[in-house]
């Protein structure tokens, strides 16, 4: 299958950095999966997993909270505000993300930063909720 | 002429110090490398934040563009953004910071604009303090984190831009200091606000998809810019911090080597000349008899 260059850097490192098969992305307006050829395209993120498929049976995930991602001809980038591997997330993560964000919505200046931070708050909580979800499964 | 005691004081106050001495390099040594894996590490993030941005940035010029790019129209308030270190014994690190952001404050003034300073670090603060007490509008004291992180650069970037959107100033630049490497680091000044848009970055000719709007993209992108360059600048700094920090420490204990190398000699001429002396004294008191 046709590879394309895919990396997920955030503010303190690279996390990925290869040739990949497809890459599912939790962007702003819905789940999308990029493959090799995928049109330009510049998208924000939401708080998600983000699934690399290395080969057509070995993926890896990634949880991912905020960003952008840029598909260009010939490569992938996600730049994500946070990410990690999706093994070293647990609910206390998650709780302390959600508490950091509900402090800052109330040390918030203006309405407009309170309406984007709350929406991040429902998208932790709702991603909490999947989780946990898979965690029991 | 000192007397011996004197001498074995003055030898055993700088081996204490070159024990000191020796001990802060090998700290920054330890911590140099963290700092510098880090400033690096947060590098690829900024350049490619850079280029994302000079590629949106082409497409929106001229009157729709959001203020931190095109600016408010006006250059009249300058604000300075200095970061500098919280401790001292690191060389010319703090100094040269503070001289680079003092000469850009003093030209700007020359130019009839005015300025505002907001120090980040004790160092910078206590320098610049003497000179613009009246300019400085607020001091970040980032003295409790040990490590410096995104949350960090988040809140002065957050602050910054509060002040902006409250238009408080027209142009915003940041002073840190590049880390070249041990022996260089390099200060330096980059405009913020106006986000500068590097030139010759490669603008690919492909049509973007934008999911949202173009502008809406913008408007999340160019305060987390911000905030990126904030990072970028005090990653770099606890990076160069480390290295001033150990080249000073390590000719500091090169200099108390010497030090105590010419103490030693001249203790052991003087005590030579003091037996040589005793011994004549006897033999000439012997050959009298």
């Amino acid at each position: 299958m046709a590879t394309f260059k895919f990396e997920l850097v955030s503010p303190e490192r690279i996390l990925f950095s290869g040739e990949i098969v497809s890459v599912i992305i939790p962007s702003a307006e819905g789940e999308m999966t990029v493959l090799a050829g995928h049109a330009p395209l510049v998208a924000t993120l939401k708080t998600g997993i983000l699934l690399v498929q290395t080969s057509e049976s070995n993926g890896k995930e990634f949880f991912v909270n905020g960003g952008l991602v840029e598909v260009n001809q010939t490569s992938t980038t996600v730049l994500a505000e946070q990410a990690r591997f999706l093994e070293d997330v647990d609910a206390s993560v998650l709780e302390a993300e959600i508490l950091t964000v509900e402090t800052r919505i109330e040390g918030a200046h203006t309405e407009e930063d309170k309406k984007r931070l709350r929406e991040t708050l429902v998208q932790l909580r709702e991603f909490k909720h999947v989780f946990e979800g898979r965690k029991a499964a | 002429m000192p007397s011996l005691k004197d001498l074995r004081n003055r030898i055993a106050s700088v081996k204490a110090t070159q024990k000191i001495t020796k001990a802060m390099q090998m700290v920054a040594a330890a911590k140099l490398r963290r700092a510098q894996m880090a400033a690096e590490a947060a590098r690829p993030y900024a350049e490619r934040m850079e280029t994302v941005l000079a590629n949106l940035a082409g497409g929106v010029t001229g009157s729709t563009a959001p203020r931190l790019i095109a600016g408010t129209g006006a250059d009249k308030v300058h604000l300075l953004l200095v970061l500098t270190a919280e401790r001292g014994l690191c060389g010319a690190f703090n100094s040269s910071i503070a001289r680079l952001a003092r000469d850009k404050a003093l030209a700007l003034k020359a130019e009839g604009k005015t300025v505002k300073i907001i120090c980040v670090g004790k160092k910078g603060y206590d320098i610049l303090r003497r000179q613009f007490a009246a300019e400085i509008i607020e001091f970040i004291d980032l003295r409790e984190f040990k490590q410096v992180g995104f949350a960090n650069a988040e809140m002065i970037a957050q602050n910054v831009l509060a002040r902006f959107n409250a238009g408080e100033f027209d142009v915003a630049t940041l002073f840190f200091s590049r880390f070249r490497s041990v022996i260089a680091q390099i200060p330096t000044a980059q405009r913020i606000i106006p986000a500068e848009i590097p030139a010759g970055t490669q603008q690919t000719d492909a049509v973007y998809d934008y999911e949202p709007e173009e502008g809406e993209i913008l408007e999340t992108l160019l305060p987390r810019n911000l905030t990126v360059q904030v990072l970028r600048g005090l990653l770099e700094n606890a990076a160069s911090e480390q290295g001033a920090r150990m080249s000073a420490m390590d000719s500091a204990t090169r200099n108390a080597g010497e030090m105590i190398k010419k103490q030693t000699q001249l203790y052991n001429r003087s005590r030579q000349a003091m037996i040589t002396k005793e011994l004549i004294e006897i033999i000439s008191g012997a050959e009298a008899l």
